[in-house]
């Protein structure tokens, strides 16, 4: 069968993040990555194939062109082969836009189970996979915890809004994974070696038939009227414990009213 | 002014305090309407007519709670389709959101998430974001379709203006795809008497510093004490020393309340991102170049099993 495991490239999250005056991400003056919790549906992707299941895994992302990076860093980790989906029109583009055109390219690759990340470590909407579930027409089985793939059908754990949830569905199927699945693994030397010889191939928007003015940031379904730092938290008094750390710390409390 | 609809969370009737901050939200913004989906709707009606809801749909479905999201986006939209709504308001929860994104395609309608404030503005509703791991505020609005906004607990505080909301029960279409995740248990979270994370004031979490479940009691005396909600990092909860849906961080529970306890964290930047809007911070940290120290209005540089019991007796004393 078909995976495909969709992994965006973001800025680092560890580095001042911020804005251009348009409202769209600052990618120039921060490096940027496979956003981390992409791993963990990769590693996902990779014990579905360890476990005895016949797959193809192959990464798609839609990004600039050094997005290349995350999809090497991907195939470092594992799996086949990779599509990056790159045009000039796409920048500035939406949830709504990201998922048209996410939608297309799994389709024209072909898939019997997508595997996505919880949230991207940027936009964070977490909304992506189930919007490629509505586009494609195929179940969502999503935030899962846990996953297990068997016989065609896929089985979780979700923690939903009151309760926690075993949740199954037929393939195909979208699906996206947590931080709770477990660790990724690290590519190995041979594993970055190998990766520097699996296909990646490079499409645009003509490729997967979609109009340029569908997606982009003119076309983009909401838009970014101001952002703007918050101020920095200014550090107050730090006291060291010398025996009355706590008698301290409640005369704290009890000045703003909390005791 | 437009109808406003306002997603119901809730569970077996018992509205959740995010639906009363949502129709104070959509108040401002037109006249609300709230959505109940699922059964208990008789037991919902006062308590959204006395935050204001004008109208409820009900959709007592029972497809609503056997399988996921889906019938829950067929009704939403079914009900948008019909009511032709100004905006549609959705608790930022896994659920909702999800609903709020398949809707959002469904409608051609732009989605804003995770919104901490909504007003009217000149182009309908203006929002308000947190982003970058809260270092950042957005400004934003939808430009096409029916403006489609989660919004994150604690986004405004609750207020009555008690309404006779007409209830209207609706019979919904539901989609091919709406059977095809199949919901096969739910285990409902263990209730606990102290307050939830997202809607309790103080806020008081350990961390690796804790260094097991058994000494957590520590930070469960100093919470009690204050009638606060325990926190945790995620290196505590991965650990198994506290359950996950107290995980405060990006990929757990983002809060802001008046105070933020926290105790042997270290403060990174995806546990920031989960707490630094909170009005006051606090860390009690034996490492003084611990990062959380940058945030804090007050920080201890100590051994946490020395401060906080100190801590809990010096409380009880002064109440
Ligand atoms: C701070 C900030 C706020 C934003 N707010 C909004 C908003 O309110 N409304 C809006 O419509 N857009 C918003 N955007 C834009 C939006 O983040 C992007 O369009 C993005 O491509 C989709 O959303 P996400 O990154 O939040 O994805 P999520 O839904 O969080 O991503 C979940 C998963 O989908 C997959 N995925 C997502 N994007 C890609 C990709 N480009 N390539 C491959 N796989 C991918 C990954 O597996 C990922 O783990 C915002 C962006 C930023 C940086
Ligand atoms: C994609 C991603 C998502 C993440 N999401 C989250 C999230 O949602 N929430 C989250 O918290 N983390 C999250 N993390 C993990 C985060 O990066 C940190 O690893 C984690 O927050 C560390 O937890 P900690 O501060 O408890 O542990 P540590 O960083 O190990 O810090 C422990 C601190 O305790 C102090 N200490 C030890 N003993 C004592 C004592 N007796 N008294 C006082 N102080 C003591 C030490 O000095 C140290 O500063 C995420 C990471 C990634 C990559």
């Amino acid at each position: 069968m078909k995976i495909v495991v969709c992994v965006k490239y973001v800025p680092d999250a560890t580095a001042d993040r911020g804005f251009n005056e348009d409202g769209t991400t600052d990618r120039e003056s921060v490096d940027s990555l496979l956003s981390e919790l992409d791993e963990y549906a990769i590693e996902q992707a990779l014990q579905i194939v360890e476990s005895g299941v016949e797959a193809e895994i192959t990464y798609l992302t839609v990004g600039p062109d050094d997005a290349t990076d995350a999809l090497r860093k991907a195939l470092a980790m594992g799996g086949d082969n990779a599509v990056h989906v790159n045009d000039d029109d796409i920048q500035g583009t939406d949830a709504l836009g990201t998922s048209l055109i996410l939608a297309k390219a799994i389709e024209a690759n072909g898939y019997d189970l997508v595997i996505c990340g919880m949230a991207s470590t940027d936009g964070g909407m977490g909304v992506v996979p189930a919007m490629l579930a509505e586009r494609l027409g195929v179940p969502q089985v999503t935030y899962l915890d846990e996953v297990k793939v068997e016989g065609g059908v896929v089985k979780g754990r979700r923690e939903g809004d009151t309760a926690t949830e075993q949740v199954e569905a037929s393939l195909p199927a979208v699906i996206s994974v947590t931080d709770r699945t477990g660790e990724a693994r690290f590519p190995s030397f041979k594993g970055i070696m190998a990766a520097r010889k699996k296909p990646l191939e490079s499409k645009d928007l003509d490729d997967l038939g979609i109009d340029s003015d569908e997606v982009g940031l003119s076309a983009a379904w909401s838009t970014v009227d101001a952002a703007t730092a918050r101020p920095a938290r200014t550090k107050g008094e730090v006291v060291t414990d010398e025996g009355e750390g706590g008698v301290q710390l409640a005369t704290f409390l009890a000045a703003k009213k909390f005791i | 002014m437009g109808e406003i609809l306002v997603l119901v969370d809730h569970v077996d009737g018992a509205v959740r305090k995010p639906t009363l901050e949502l129709l104070t939200l959509a108040r401002r913004i037109g006249e609300p309407s709230a959505v109940f989906l699922g059964k208990g709707a008789d037991a919902a009606t006062e308590t959204l007519g006395r935050y204001g809801a004008q109208k409820i749909y009900v959709v007592d479905a029972a497809e609503v709670d056997e399988y996921l999201v889906v019938p829950k986006a067929d009704a939403l939209a079914q009900v948008a389709g019909a009511v032709n709504p100004a905006a549609i308001l959705v608790p930022s929860s896994p659920d909702g959101r999800e609903v709020g994104a398949r809707v959002a395609v469904r409608l051609g309608s732009g989605l804003i998430t995770d919104a901490v404030d909504v007003v009217a503005g000149e182009n309908g509703p203006e929002t308000e974001q947190s982003v970058f791991a809260a270092t950042y505020q957005v400004r934003a609005h939808v430009t096409k379709g029916t403006p489609i906004i989660t919004v994150k607990p604690n986004a405004a505080t609750p207020e009555e203006a008690p309404a006779t909301p007409a209830v209207e029960s609706v019979a919904v279409k539901f989609s091919a795809a709406a059977t095809g995740t199949k919901v096969v248990s739910r285990a409902p979270r263990e209730k606990s008497d102290r307050p939830e994370l997202t809607e309790a004031d103080i806020v008081v979490s350990g961390g690796r510093g804790v260094n097991g479940a058994e000494n957590f009691v520590v930070i469960e005396r100093v919470a009690d004490a204050l009638g606060a909600a325990v926190g945790a990092s995620r290196a505590a909860v991965d650990a198994g020393w506290y359950p996950h849906s107290h995980q405060v961080g990006q990929t757990g529970t983002q809060v802001s309340p008046q105070l933020y306890i926290a105790a042997g964290i270290s403060g990174a930047i995806q546990h920031r991102a989960g707490m630094q809007t909170s009005k006051t911070i606090v860390a009690i940290n034996k490492d003084e170049d611990a990062p959380i120290f940058d945030l804090v209005d007050y920080g201890v540089v100590g051994d946490l099993f020395k401060v906080l019991p100190q801590l809990e007796e010096e409380i009880n004393k002064r109440k």
